[in-house]
């Protein structure tokens, strides 16, 4: 029923940010039920059974939402699956006999912390550039005391779902991190309650995207091909209006 | 990027509809008369120079731009199997370059020569007061040439990439994104960057096979 | 989401279905205001034990994190910080700090140092086959008996035998690992120990001696309406008991019949 496959893995190893690392070639037995994540386990254990190494990567929930799982796989981030995150990547989608190619994602403002883990740092420093949104806490509001349009909250429901995995950048020819930004800056910003920090909110999370080094976005589009979360272009544009709107109409402080 | 890419957009448009005239049947009358107002009037002449500052502008902005992303992205891949996207979208520097050294050639041929030298022959025209230079001459002798009509051919169809997806690409920059434009939108340009440079190139091709 | 992880429809195929445990209910114990026992630690969340009973229903997690952080949070830190305003900087100088520092540089030396021949990993994936067979969803005496022995067991051959590669002055997963598991290998204990200390069944925790002949989960309010808070101990955690009142409401027992 379920069928046992050999597959050749050429994995990247580099031991820390100064080395210059290279591939490894691997043998390793999976099955065809395995998530990618669980094939690599199989293979850390194998190592660690002959006392060398295992391959470093990152992983967390494996379920698809938390976001660490990064990863280039046959050149793609995340995998060939669309809309899927590496630990949700099984491996019957691959071939007995297959060669893998796994590498880290690849961008100057990710640098490679050892092996498949990079340093996304540079997300949650975006995201905290955002800083915070006016809201009543310490009292239940009142259920639809601010109405919002279907189709908004519809739209800033989508963009919230970015999980921050660096898919996008990891993809894009230029390592700009506007998918991502506009998930963060379009989720706020659509919504009444978010509009009030707009402003401040978009000019510093774009001034601190390019203060991390990340490139200039030109469209192309890579970065809506492969986000797990299928995060759209739109929000790019979104977020260029907010942008525009922010520089030349919005009040100085 | 987007705003002087739509300069030039709507400036390959004017600049068709006055090079079609070179297409009228009236042994280039339409077109020196249009060649001579264009030269002199100081409207167009103001313009132009915004139009040559646009070009540079445009060129450099890209190029630098195309350099800090290859900054930004660091290594390569070793496999990279990129999808969901156009060729011309990988390769805007490349093709941008490549229509940079189409506009040098370009200018070089007619530009110059009408402006700078006094190559060309003076002829007058009856419904015309004073006498204009004989571009269409010019242009006849230059589409005689094989070397030259190819050059122009591989010069649009540089073009017609770079607009593919430059077109819907400046509009994406300036954020005007909307559930029920963005796909006329796109269709536009990809209709724009078909039909503008085939008819820029039509006009080589037809001097070459009809008026040589 | 299911056709992706089991690469079946189920649409056209059934769908396999095996009951297992969803939650373990418990957590960090905190007061009204959300603080732990170290004052100014505030533990809010799913991670603490104070919003669920026995039972946890889908979605409490998202209300437990809404339900902390709109409304108790704003007034219980602001509370505590309002009379720290006073209080200089920590010294990381202090005895304090640096005998805590030692602790853990201690701890990770011990498991650096053991240079045995299993992987973290592996005593991971067995501490749960153990937790799974005798502290599953439902336990009994003898097998919480036995689980808390193979624990112990477990824990003893981690220390002889983990082998934990690379090195403790760079970015190491399998360190983290190996000190989340030694973690783990005294939670697994303790959860056998709580679970046969409560003499009930109640919820979640499902006690084969304690049923109704129907087989439906028989508590016993007499003895058991409290919460169980353990402070680890090798040989004898030590428990701290605090009593249930319910003021407005009364205890009955849920039938879904
Ligand atoms: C008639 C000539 C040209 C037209 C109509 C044109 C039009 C455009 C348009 C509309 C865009 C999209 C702008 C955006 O998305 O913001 C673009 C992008 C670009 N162009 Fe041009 N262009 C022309 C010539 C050139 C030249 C001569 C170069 C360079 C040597 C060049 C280099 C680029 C580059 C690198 C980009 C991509 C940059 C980015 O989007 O960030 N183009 N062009
Ligand atoms: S936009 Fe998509 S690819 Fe980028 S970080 Fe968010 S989820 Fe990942
Ligand atoms: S491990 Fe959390 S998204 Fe993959």
């Amino acid at each position: 029923m379920s069928a046992d496959m050999k597959l050749t893995l050429k994995v990247w190893r580099q031991k820390n940010n100064k080395d210059t690392g290279s591939f490894e070639t691997y043998q390793v037995n999976a099955n065809e039920h395995m998530s990618f994540l669980e094939m690599l386990d199989v293979l850390n254990e194998d190592l660690v059974r002959q006392k060398k190494e295992p391959v470093a990567f990152e992983h967390d929930c494996r379920e698809g939402i938390c976001g660490t799982c990064s990863m280039v796989i046959n050149g793609q981030p995340h995998g060939p699956m669309n809309a899927t995150t590496t630990c949700q990547l099984h491996m019957r989608h691959f071939k007995n006999g297959d060669i893998i190619v796994v590498e880290p994602f690849r961008a100057k403002a990710f640098p490679v912390i050892k092996d498949l883990v990079v340093d996304r740092s540079a997300f949650d420093r975006i995201i905290q550039a955002g800083g915070y949104i006016s809201v009543n806490t310490g009292q239940a509001p009142d259920g639809n005391a601010i109405p919002i349009e279907k189709n908004i909250a519809g739209k800033s429901f989508e963009a919230a779902a970015c999980i921050g995995c660096g898919a996008c950048v990891a993809a894009c020819p230029n390592g700009s991190a506007m998918l991502f930004t506009s998930a963060k800056v379009a989720h706020l910003g659509l919504l009444p309650q978010g509009k009030v920090e707009s402003d401040r909110r978009t000019k510093a999370m774009v001034a601190q995207m390019d203060k991390e080094g990340f490139g200039m976005c030109s469209n192309i589009g890579a970065c809506e091909a492969e986000c797990p979360k299928e995060i759209k272009l739109e929000n790019i544009a979104f977020l260029n209006r907010s942008y525009f709107k922010a520089v030349f109409g919005g009040v100085e402080e | 990027m987007s705003l002087t890419g739509l300069f030039l957009i709507l400036f390959l448009v004017i600049h068709l509809i006055g090079n079609l005239q070179l297409l009228k049947d009236d042994g280039g009358e339409a077109f020196n008369v249009y060649a001579y107002f264009m030269t002199h009037n100081p409207l167009i002449k103001f313009v132009s120079i915004g139009l040559y500052f646009f070009i540079i502008l445009h060129a450099v902005a890209g190029l630098w731009i195309a350099y800090q992303n290859k900054a930004a992205k660091g290594s390569r891949y070793a496999v990279s199997h990129r999808h969901g996207t156009s060729w011309a979208s990988n390769n805007m520097a490349l093709l941008g370059t490549l229509i940079l050294a189409f506009i040098f050639l370009h200018l070089g041929d007619f530009w110059y020569k009408m402006k700078f030298t006094d190559q060309l022959n003076m002829v007058s025209y009856e419904s015309h007061p004073v006498a204009v230079k004989d571009l269409y001459e010019r242009v006849a002798t230059a589409f005689s040439e094989l070397g030259i009509v190819i050059a122009y051919l591989m010069g649009m169809v540089v073009l017609g990439f770079h607009l593919w997806h430059g077109f819907q690409s400046a509009f994406q920059t300036l954020g005007l994104n909307h559930v029920k434009y963005t796909p006329l939108i796109k269709t536009v340009g990809k209709i724009y960057a078909v039909i503008i440079p085939a008819a820029f190139a039509l006009i080589p091709v037809y001097f070459y096979l009809f008026l040589r | 989401m299911y056709e992706k992880i089991t690469g079946e429809d189920p649409y056209k195929m059934p769908m396999k279905i095996y009951p297992a445990v969803h939650y373990t209910m418990g957590g960090v114990w905190v007061d009204y205001n959300l603080e732990t026992n170290v004052p100014g630690l505030f533990a809010t969340g799913e991670c603490n034990f104070s919003d669920h009973g026995a039972n946890r229903l889908g979605a409490s997690a998202l209300m437990q994190g809404l339900a902390d952080g709109y409304f108790v949070l704003p007034y219980t830190i602001g509370t505590f910080l309002s009379k720290e305003i006073t209080t200089p900087k920590f010294n990381p100088d202090s005895e304090e700090f640096i005998e805590a520092a030692k602790n853990v540089e201690n701890q990770i030396q011990r498991l650096m140092n053991i240079k045995g021949s299993q992987s973290a990993e592996s005593f991971h994936r067995r501490l749960g086959k153990i937790m799974w067979d005798y502290c599953g969803m439902a336990r009994n005496a003898e097998g919480l008996k036995k689980g808390r022995q193979m624990i112990r067991e477990l824990r003893e051959e981690f220390y002889k035998d983990l082998y934990v590669p690379g090195s403790d002055k760079e970015y190491n997963p399998e360190l983290e690992k190996a000190i989340r598991v030694a973690d783990f290998l005294e939670l697994g204990e303790l959860m056998m120990v709580d679970a046969l200390e409560r003499n009930e069944s109640c919820g979640g925790h499902f006690r084969e001696e304690y049923a109704t002949p129907e087989g439906e989960a028989m508590r016993d309010d007499a003895n058991y309406a409290c919460v169980f808070a353990w402070e680890w101990d090798e040989n004898n955690p030590k428990l701290y008991r605090e009593d249930l009142k319910f003021e407005n409401v009364e205890l009955k027992t849920r039938s879904y019949k």
